[in-house]
């Protein structure tokens, strides 16, 4: 089982200039096995409401409820919250120099099962989630996001995604930027992921090709901080033929 | 390296770089400092413990060593040490350790010579209050190969002037681990002079001790010579270290690479790196690059970085520094966190990679696994204790 439920979410986030409202009163919810699409205009507020679900000390939740399975997500630290099965596949992947990509996911996938994996089984494992994401197995050596290129870091993501095994995964704009092959391999791994029993998937998008690949269940236009409209597929399709002006214009 | 070569790179033309007065023996040519001085300004004169005074002292620390088949360890007097060449001391520390020492030892490794295993120094001070000084030379013969480790552990009040002859040739890696006890003063001075088509690769881990101040000097003695100089350090509450480098490209096709990283943590913890290089005229096709990057884990500490390049011929193939001075990026441990690691474990994971770069370079397993134990129990102490 796994619900994702937003209520009323507003963030700002406090500058030299004072504090911005960002997210205006957020509300969604993604059942069981769902799949939802958030597309925007840049600035709208999508990465925002990833950081803030993921708990990013950037962004202060001013008001709303952001609740897992009942539990409340916004009093967890940001490591409780991806124990308790949250991930987020970043827009811009950090930079770690001098941790590997090997000891980094170990690392992580002990602290989210709270026991180290077997090391034969766990081996392969990561070499075949690699391999699946087009990385050759030299890439685990590597020093975290450091020197990859663009797609190589969205796909690091999706690896991530298949061996950590969260249940709810927030996917921040891992379409851009990738090429027609890299979209490919990407959609292939999100579609892996929705395959297992009762995995959510926010999947926020600028764009709707990606959602040839990954059908959602609901598509969510995002604008100004808000969701300005909810639909079906055909939502996207309808962004795909008039773009965003319908929603900017009502908006102001 | 004959002796020939060596004088004729002291008598090229001599170009005076502002930051470093004359090397000499004389100890009246080096003054009772101020405080003021470039060279001195970081230092806290009192803390050196009367190691500026020209006091005699017959105290040693203790010596182990482990010689592989071949190196040899002997005794030998100021003079005859001296006229084994390498640059004469740049400051007072450097001449009192001469004048005080009583004579040398001279650590010879044979032209020619490969050797596979370690040759270790090991020194232990046990009594704070006894100024020790020490006058050494590592001296490695033309084409040879050896790896030196020489490590400080102990309370004493310590000066130490060391020089170090890399032949024709050679390669040498000569490593300092400075693990003092919190009480131990330590000043060295450091005057390497790197042979034609010569490589030493010098590193320097400093862990323990209240006041560590080390001045690395490196000039070469032909073209082709490479120097590389890697440093780590780990402040604590209270401790200052202070690392201290000149290469002096005084050769055509020579190479510097200059890295050191340190951590700070405690109230007080100050560490100083300066970094000067000085490209000659006739150092044509020279590449230099030095790099100092200092982590900050706790409120109350303070770095500071001066990399300095002084640049007399437009001829040259590389130059090139970079100095940082940061605190824990929130960015890469949200990262990391993001992924359920603790915060502990992802601080942890973010020290461990910035110091990894350097530890991995030492080829001695052992003490690669000695170093980055040390780096966690350092860890452990502040950074870690106060998130348990
Ligand atoms: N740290 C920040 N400081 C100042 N403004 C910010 C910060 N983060 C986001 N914003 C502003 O909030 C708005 C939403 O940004 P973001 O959530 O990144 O949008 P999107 O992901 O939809 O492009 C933008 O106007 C952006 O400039
Ligand atoms: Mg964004």
């Amino acid at each position: 089982m796994s619900t994702l439920e937003i209520k009323d979410l507003q963030v700002r986030v406090n500058t030299e200039d004072g504090p911005i409202e960002i997210l205006k009163g957020v509300t969604l919810t993604i059942n069981d096995g769902e799949t939802h699409a958030i597309m925007g205009p840049n600035g709208s507020g999508k990465s925002t409401l990833a950081y803030s679900i993921a708990g990013h000390p950037r962004y202060e939740v001013t008001g709303g409820t952001v609740t897992l399975d009942g539990e409340d997500v916004l009093t967890m630290s940001v490591d409780e919250r991806a124990r308790a099965g949250l991930f987020l596949a970043m827009q811009y992947p950090v930079e770690v120099p001098g941790v590997s990509v090997s000891n980094f996911l170990r690392t992580a996938k002990t602290a989210i099962d709270g026991e180290a994996p077997k090391l034969r089984t766990w081996v392969k494992d990561v070499n075949g989630a690699l391999e699946k994401m087009n990385l050759d197995p030299t890439f685990s050596q590597r020093s975290v996001n450091e020197g990859f290129s663009g797609g190589e870091k969205k796909r690091h993501e999706i690896a991530q995604l298949e061996l950590l095994d969260p249940k709810v995964a927030i996917l921040d704009e891992t379409d851009s930027g990738l090429d027609i092959d890299a979209l490919k391999v990407v959609s292939d791994g999100v579609n892996r992921f929705r395959e297992r029993d009762g995995k959510g998937v926010l999947l926020i998008t600028h764009y709707t090709r990606i959602l040839r690949y990954i059908t959602p269940d609901r598509v969510h236009v995002f604008v100004a901080g808000k969701v300005a409209e909810s639909g079906g597929p055909e939502l996207a399709e309808e962004l795909e033929a008039n773009g965003y002006d319908r929603f900017l214009n009502a908006s102001v | 390296m004959s002796a020939a070569v060596v004088s004729d790179a002291l008598e090229q033309e001599h170009v005076e770089s502002h930051l470093h007065p004359e090397p000499t023996f004389d100890l009246a040519a080096h003054p009772l400092p101020t405080g003021r001085e470039e060279v001195w300004r970081f230092t806290p004169l009192k803390r050196l413990r009367g190691l500026l005074e020209d006091v005699a002292s017959v105290e040693t620390l203790e010596w182990k060593e482990s010689l592989p088949a071949g190196v040899t360890l002997t005794r030998s007097s100021t003079d005859d040490a001296v006229a084994l060449g390498g640059t004469a001391p740049f400051d007072r520390l450097g001449a009192l350790a001469v004048k005080n020492a009583g004579g040398a030892l001279v650590l010879d490794i044979p032209s020619d010579s490969e050797i596979e295993e370690p040759v270790r120094l090991i020194l232990h001070g046990t009594n704070a209050d006894a100024i020790v000084w020490s006058h050494l030379v590592v001296r490695i013969g033309t084409h040879a190969k050896a790896t030196v480790v020489v490590e400080h552990s102990g309370s004493t009040t310590y000066d130490a002037f060391t020089t170090v002859l890399v032949g024709d040739g050679a390669h040498l890696d000569l490593v300092h681990v400075n693990d003092w006890a919190d009480d131990a003063v330590h000043a060295e001075q450091i005057n390497a002079r790197v042979g034609r088509d010569a490589q030493l690769r010098q590193f320097e881990f400093t862990l323990g001790g209240d006041l560590v101040r080390t001045s690395t000097n490196v000039d070469y003695a032909g073209p082709g010579g490479t120097a590389e100089l890697f440093g780590l350090y780990f402040a604590d509450a209270g401790q200052h270290f202070e690392h201290r480098l000149f290469v002096d490209h005084t050769a055509p096709k020579t190479v510097s690479n200059v890295v050191y990283k340190g951590a700070l943590q405690g109230e007080k913890a100050h560490t100083v790196w300066v970094g000067n290089v000085l490209i000659r005229k006739v150092a044509e096709g020279i590449e230099t690059y030095e790099e100092n990057r200092n982590l900050i884990l706790t409120e109350g500490c303070h770095a500071d970085s001066i990399p300095n390049l002084e640049i007399e011929t437009g001829e040259i193939a590389g130059a090139g520094h970079a100095s940082a001075i940061g605190r824990f990026d929130d960015e890469q441990l949200f990262y990391l966190r993001s992924r359920g690691i603790e915060e502990k474990e992802a601080r942890k994971l973010v020290v461990r990679g910035f110091f990894d770069e350097l530890i991995r370079k030492v080829t001695i397993p052992e003490l690669a696994a000695k170093l980055s134990g040390q780096v966690e129990e350092e860890l452990q102490r502040h950074v870690l204790a106060d998130l348990a």
